[in-house]
């Protein structure tokens, strides 16, 4: 019976493709390089800590992050690397007087931060506050959506990273994932953080974002100018947060973030603290300034004040 | 040739726990599909990332860690019952002691499971590591974690093991090396719990945690259910094997829980009394846990459960009638269990990230996968102590031991859980 042969034969093969294809589940699933995986991911899976890597292994994981993600975005990504400059201290203002509560400034972030789009990933979060009790976030909405901003009776307080002086959030890391740079910015290495989660739990702004699933982030709408610790994309399973846009304001002294840019108002003020010429000196020493849960001695280097 | 003799003890011991009732058979096979239903569930979390978890960036942990947090406290009090034993001179002192190491150590197992599965990346787990990734020590309290209970499980391990291979080769095990140790893991509990308080106690965000009582009443709470399962286990071991385990030291056992319920009581409503009467913003969260906020209230009905729960065992073992009848004594572990599950898991870890830093809301209650592979968890914790019983009570009623030849183990024992109606009887007299 040649025919019953074939059959046995082919329904042999194909329980057997089954169960290859079962076999490479698992171990794509289990989440660790398949034997025959390409060279590049053994890269990646034994890559040392950002901070650990020679100038020369350095260039090698830039180099094979972006031909990973020109490949996957179909453009050229550039990643690159600018260590902190000399100097500079990088401060941030906002001025609660002014903010109206668009969210333009979220919206900016998300795009030239590469977040996620779906899930929807917001390194800024706006609180609608009522005027009558002031900044008191247990009354705070963020979910707001009226016809027309500001809605009658409240203003509005933009809350991001604080980069703080003292971050809880590097103390409690147990890899050392996550540090402070010597321009004050507090960074993340995505191929470091083993997605614990503990920073999450001790920063006390919410500052602090997790990836639950693979980012939905669409090829078109990639900003392919990136930094290793700032906008490149992130895999699943790490915590992100703001970078004082450290792919901009790195790479090109004196540039703005995307949230300073986009604000219609001019809520928003960005600049070096240990230029006493700077704008934001100027406000420090000239305007009422306040730190957001001054109490806990984090120091942000993040100051909200009332110019008006 | 110490190698040969180790071989043939593991080859007996294969052996041993394939053998076994009826009821062991149907056990084990029982605990394997629970295994096998989380593991299926873990490969699907890892393919869709945590997202099947109903966990957010607003409550970044859930159901695991509070499961693993409740479990730490069982691994040290399990052990923390070698005090009274000695203290007391109870005659099973070698069985209680082994008893509670194997305890702690399937506790252990279940708490390192626990995080596996609430990490991101679990294949980064070598970046905790010293020499090959960087451990935060001692800045982080994350890494004092995995340093203090990773040396916890390998110290109870140790001495269980090594009380047991001697025994095996009918010897007495060497005081100068298990004594120094079996002291040694008292302040090693009472560290894996503190140092586990303090992962939350040191966190100036979550007012919640923040509360320097934390850490007393993780140890008091921590009192009251380990014993409790103790109790409910050396009733269990005593009924279906030869050991012996006087009702004075259960009852003892008893009476301890109610003075360590009385503390974790007091101690908490020193903390519900500072909060209300204070009034501040760090009020919210307890408020949230205990009443409901802003028509949130999901957790209300189980601190509610879990306070009827723990205040009642605590009069069941505080009366001697009651504490000295096995009926009330086991509703009283029973009720302890539940309670100090609830209070000590979901209910310290939501609260403590409810409401969120910036005041919102999220209400958080596991799915059905974080239910699926916690059930898997606790199933693997389940068969590790089994299997360590499996092995651990033949050894101790001696039944089984190294043959002639110094080699071959002798097994007496194929059975493992049958019912020694003469044996109990004799047990309960006493």
């Amino acid at each position: 019976m040649p025919n019953q042969e074939k059959r046995d034969d082919r329904a042999f093969r194909m329980s057997r493709r089954k169960m290859m294809k079962g076999v490479a589940a698992v171990l794509g699933a289990m989440a660790l390089p398949a034997k025959d995986a390409p060279a590049s991911v053994w890269e990646s899976f034994f890559q040392k800590n950002f901070r650990e890597l020679s100038p020369e292994e350095l260039n090698g994981v830039l180099a094979r992050l972006e031909k990973e993600y020109s490949e996957k975005y179909k453009k050229a990504v550039t990643v690159r690397a600018n260590p902190p400059i000399e100097g500079i201290l990088f401060g941030y203002g906002l001025d609660l007087s002014r903010c109206i509560g668009c969210r333009r400034c979220v919206y900016a972030c998300v795009g030239e931060n590469n977040q996620s789009r779906d899930p929807q990933i917001h390194w800024i979060r706006v609180l609608q506050l009522n005027k009558e009790r002031g900044v008191d976030l247990e009354d705070a909405e963020q979910y707001y959506n009226p016809e027309k901003v500001p809605a009658k009776g409240h203003f509005y307080m933009p809350v991001q990273c604080q980069q703080c002086e003292h971050p809880p959030c590097v103390k409690v890391c147990p890899v050392q994932a996550t540090w402070k740079e010597r321009d004050g910015i507090t960074v993340v290495d995505y191929n470091w953080c083993i997605g614990c989660r503990y920073c999450m739990a001790a920063c006390p702004y919410g500052a602090r974002h997790f990836n639950w699933k693979k980012a939905g982030l669409p090829s078109a709408e990639m900003n392919p100018e990136t930094h290793y610790l700032g906008n490149r994309p992130r895999p699943v399973g790490v915590v992100e947060k703001c970078t004082f846009c450290i792919q901009r304001v790195r790479n090109t002294p004196g540039r703005y973030t995307a949230c300073v840019e986009i604000c219609p108002v001019g809520a928003r003020k960005f600049g070096n603290l240990l230029d006493p010429e700077s704008e934001m000196r100027y406000i420090i020493e000239n305007k009422r300034v306040f730190i957001l849960k001054e109490d806990l001695n984090t120091r942000p280097k993040f100051y909200y004040f009332y110019a008006t | 040739m110490p190698t040969k003799m180790i071989w043939g003890f593991f080859k007996g011991t294969l052996v041993l726990v394939s053998k076994g009732s009826k009821a062991y058979y149907i056990w084990m096979v029982a605990l394997l599909c629970f295994m096998g239903i989380g593991f299926l569930a873990y490969l699907y979390q890892l393919q869709h990332g945590l997202i099947v978890t109903a966990m957010r960036d607003q409550v970044s942990w859930g159901f695991y860690i509070s499961n693993f947090t409740f479990l730490v406290g069982v691994a040290a009090a399990a052990v923390l019952l070698v005090i009274p034993a000695y203290v007391y001179h109870w005659k099973p002192l070698k069985e209680v002691a082994v008893l509670g190491e194997m305890l702690a150590v399937s506790a252990m197992v279940m708490c390192l499971l626990f995080v596996t599965v609430d990490i991101g990346r679990p294949d980064r787990f070598w970046h905790l590591i010293p020499k090959f990734g960087i451990l935060n020590f001692p800045q982080s309290l994350l890494s004092w974690d995995v340093v203090v209970l990773n040396i916890y499980l390998i110290l109870n391990l140790t001495i269980a093991v090594y009380i047991l291979y001697n025994l095996y080769h009918k010897r007495e095990p060497n005081k100068s090396f298990t004594t120094p140790l079996l002291l040694f893991s008292i302040p090693a509990a009472v560290s894996i719990h503190t140092v586990t308080a303090f992962l939350y106690n040191g966190l100036a965000a979550r007012p919640f945690w923040n509360a320097s009582i934390l850490a007393p009443r993780f140890l008091a709470s921590a009192f009251c259910s380990g014993p409790a399962l103790m109790i409910i286990l050396f009733q269990m071991i005593r009924k279906y094997t030869r050991i012996e385990i006087r009702n004075e030291a259960i009852f003892k056992v008893a009476e301890l829980i109610a003075y360590s319920m009385f503390i974790n009581l007091f101690l908490l409503g020193a903390e519900v009394f500072k909060e209300f009467y204070s009034n501040t913003v760090h009020l919210a969260p307890m408020q949230y846990l205990f009443f409901g906020l802003k028509g949130h209230g999901d957790l209300v009905p189980y601190i509610w459960t879990a306070m009827l729960f723990n205040v009642s065992a605590f009069f069941l073992f505080l009366i001697p009638q009651t504490r000295e009848n096995y009926v009330t004594l086991n509703i009283g572990c029973v009720l302890i269990i539940i309670g100090v599950y609830i209070e000590k898991g979901m209910g310290l870890v939501i609260p403590g990230l409810v409401p969120d830093t910036l005041g919102e809301i999220y209400e958080y209650s596991p799915t059905g996968i974080e239910i699926l592979l916690t059930m898997g968890i606790w199933a693997t914790g389940l068969l590790v102590y089994t299997l360590l019983l499996r092995v651990a009570v033949p050894i101790l009623t001696g039944e089984f031991f190294v043959g002639e030849d110094g080699r071959t183990a002798v097994i007496v024992d194929t059975e493992f859980i049958r019912r020694a109606d003469h044996l109990a009887e004799q047990s309960y007299r006493d």
